[in-house]
């Protein structure tokens, strides 16, 4: 409850900080101090030091995990505006509404990690949704900023409706927008009312999926990604989507019995499978490394889902170390790429003999993504595939994620090639020490992930 | 009345919705079409909300079941009225660049 309070009173002090000052540099500071408050009152309520509560009257529920992911998601929003804070200075003249649009979003993600109602699912996706489709089109000069803005909310607004109707499925079967509805009927020990309730989660399935970009729904990911002004790009492929995957295992995690576990292990394995194969062979075809990450994302979206297959810890665990692996990875080459002046892989030849240790961290972030030993990547496909292989899934499901995570090397390491082997003149505007410092540090975490992963995991049980 | 009715005649205007969206080339109209797939909802909510307090009003009279579908439905017209508000601004920015509210027009990034 401390998170979503605070993350919406800052919201609202933003708003009029934007309107006493008019220093960007005092409003960016501004804005980093109430992500430090937001962070310490997550973890006030985490270890009980003090937390609101009042009666939710069952809409929403806290627990361990929700309170720990909240707290990952926050850290990682912290460092991403930390590095790119002067970029974002750069997007129109408001940079104090962004920092505001970007509390209301994470109060969208305190809610989807906490809810327990499919009415707060809906609010939470919202609250996450609306606002960023205010950042995708801040660039308002900017004809691609505009065409993804309006593509991803006629997208999002459609996608909603179909969860809406989901939803609405679900109610007629069941009588309650309870996430622990009546499944079973006590008397026959069958789902009630099959068939609607069986509609209903496909539909909510289907628009979940298109919250997360999966792949016979993804196909608004690439332009919207491209089209969003760089710096909030990230943004969007690593806090936005690592909720909406928290929401997605939290409404499937006991709902897939009324779907039927035969019908689940068909149609998730089919999800899985078509959005590594989209993700990954499109990704190989892209000339700039802007969309190629965009399919990239999407390639690990893939991967993630896995984390729906089995229903255990081990499932948690893998999607947290996932969760962390690939935002820090991701924002740490956004980092790199917004400094490039154009997206075009030939931009990054011969960067290493200009900037050497600037070259050696993209290496790092890429060898992270793509899953080499020594980077947390590495660790978070392994426990992901431990997981499902505890789950029961058939060993062809694991042979064909590896060989798709081989492919995913090839094109990561096109990149890493134009950096090292191709003679060239990086086209790079200057960069300062300073900002090299702020990506070594997420290089470390990554290294220091790379051998201990299970330091994520530790708060969890004990 | 029975429910399937209900549930006939909201499917009706949500496929009326889908299609409006995946044909119409004017942003307002596809955006009119949303709307009408979220009412197409709010609509069938307030049916089922009706069915469960029927039946329980039958065993308990004054029973209040079935009331969270209507709450639901005001959340439902609440969250549409502040997406219409940020999806109509982003229409227009769209228009001023433009002078057009296409969709075709969303084709540069394809490119």
């Amino acid at each position: 409850m401390n998170a979503i309070i605070v993350s919406t009173l800052l919201g609202v002090i933003m708003m009029f900080v934007s309107w006493g000052t008019n220093n960007t540099k005092l409003q960016r500071n501004i804005g980093l101090l109430g992500m430090l408050v937001l962070i310490f009152a997550n973890i006030a309520q985490m270890n009980g030091w003090l937390s609101v509560n009042f009666d939710t009257k069952g809409m929403l529920a806290f627990n361990a995990i929700g309170l720990y992911v909240n707290t990952i998601l926050f850290v990682i929003t912290f460092i991403y505006l930390w590095i790119n804070g002067e970029e974002i200075d750069k997007i129109g003249s408001h940079t104090a509404d962004y920092y505001a649009i970007f509390f209301f979003i994470l109060c969208g993600v305190s809610i989807l990690t906490s809810f327990d109602n499919l009415l707060m699912l809906f609010i939470g996706i919202e609250i996450l949704s609306i606002p960023l489709y205010i950042l995708t089109g801040a660039d308002k000069k900017n004809l691609f900023s505009n065409e993804a803005s309006l593509k991803y909310f006629l997208m999002g607004s459609f996608s909603t409706g179909i969860l809406l109707l989901g939803i609405a499925f679900i109610y007629g079967a069941t009588g309650s927008f309870h996430l622990n509805m009546p499944i079973l009927n006590p008397a026959t020990n069958m789902p009630t009312e099959h068939f609607l309730l069986s509609a209903g989660l496909l539909l909510l399935f289907v628009s979940m999926n298109f919250k997360v970009s999966a792949a016979p729904f993804h196909f608004w990911t690439p332009d919207v990604y491209d089209g969003a002004p760089t710096v909030f790009t990230p943004f969007m492929a690593t806090v936005v989507k690592a909720a909406g995957f928290v929401a997605f295992i939290k409404v499937f995690e006991i709902q897939r019995i009324a779907l039927g576990q035969n019908t689940w292990t068909i149609i998730l394995p089919f999800v899985i499978l078509s959005t590594l194969l989209v993700g990954n062979i499109t990704a190989v075809f892209q000339r700039s490394v802007k969309r190629m990450l965009a399919y990239s994302s999407i390639a690990q979206a893939g991967f993630m889902l896995f984390a729906l297959y089995g229903n255990s810890t081990f499932n948690n665990e893998a999607l947290i170390l996932y969760i962390v692996a690939y935002s820090l990875a991701t924002i740490g080459v956004f980092a790199v790429l917004i400094k490039m002046k154009d997206y075009s892989i030939e931009s990054f030849n011969g960067l290493a003999k200009q900037y050497p240790a600037l070259a050696f961290l993209t290496t790092l972030f890429l060898f992270s993504l793509a899953g080499i030993p020594l980077t947390a990547g590495f660790f978070a496909k392994y426990y992901m595939l431990n997981a499902i292989f505890t789950a029961g899934a058939g060993i062809w499901l694991l042979v064909l994620a590896i060989l798709f995570a081989a492919v995913s090397v090839y094109y990561y390491f096109k990149v890493v090639q134009a950096m090292y082997f191709v003679e060239g003149t990086p086209a790079i505007q200057p960069i300062e020490k300073s900002y090299e410092r702020k990506l070594w540090v997420i290089a470390i975490i990554l290294l220091v992930l790379g051998v201990f992963p299970s330091l994520m995991f530790n708060y969890l049980y004990f | 009345m029975p429910i399937q009715y209900y549930i006939f005649f909201c499917l009706t205007l949500f496929s009326i919705g889908v299609i409006g969206v995946l044909t119409r080339r004017n942003a307002i109209i596809v955006f009119m079409c949303i709307e009408l797939m979220l009412n197409a909802v709010n609509l069938l909510l307030v049916a089922f909300s009706k069915m469960y307090n029927g039946a329980a009003l039958q065993i308990t009279p004054g029973s209040t079941a079935g009331i969270d579908a209507q709450i639901f439905v005001f959340f439902i017209m609440v969250v549409a009225a502040a997406e219409v508000s940020v999806g109509l601004a982003i229409i227009v920015m769209m228009f001023r660049n433009t002078h057009s509210v296409d969709i075709n027009f969303l084709n540069r990034l394809k490119n």
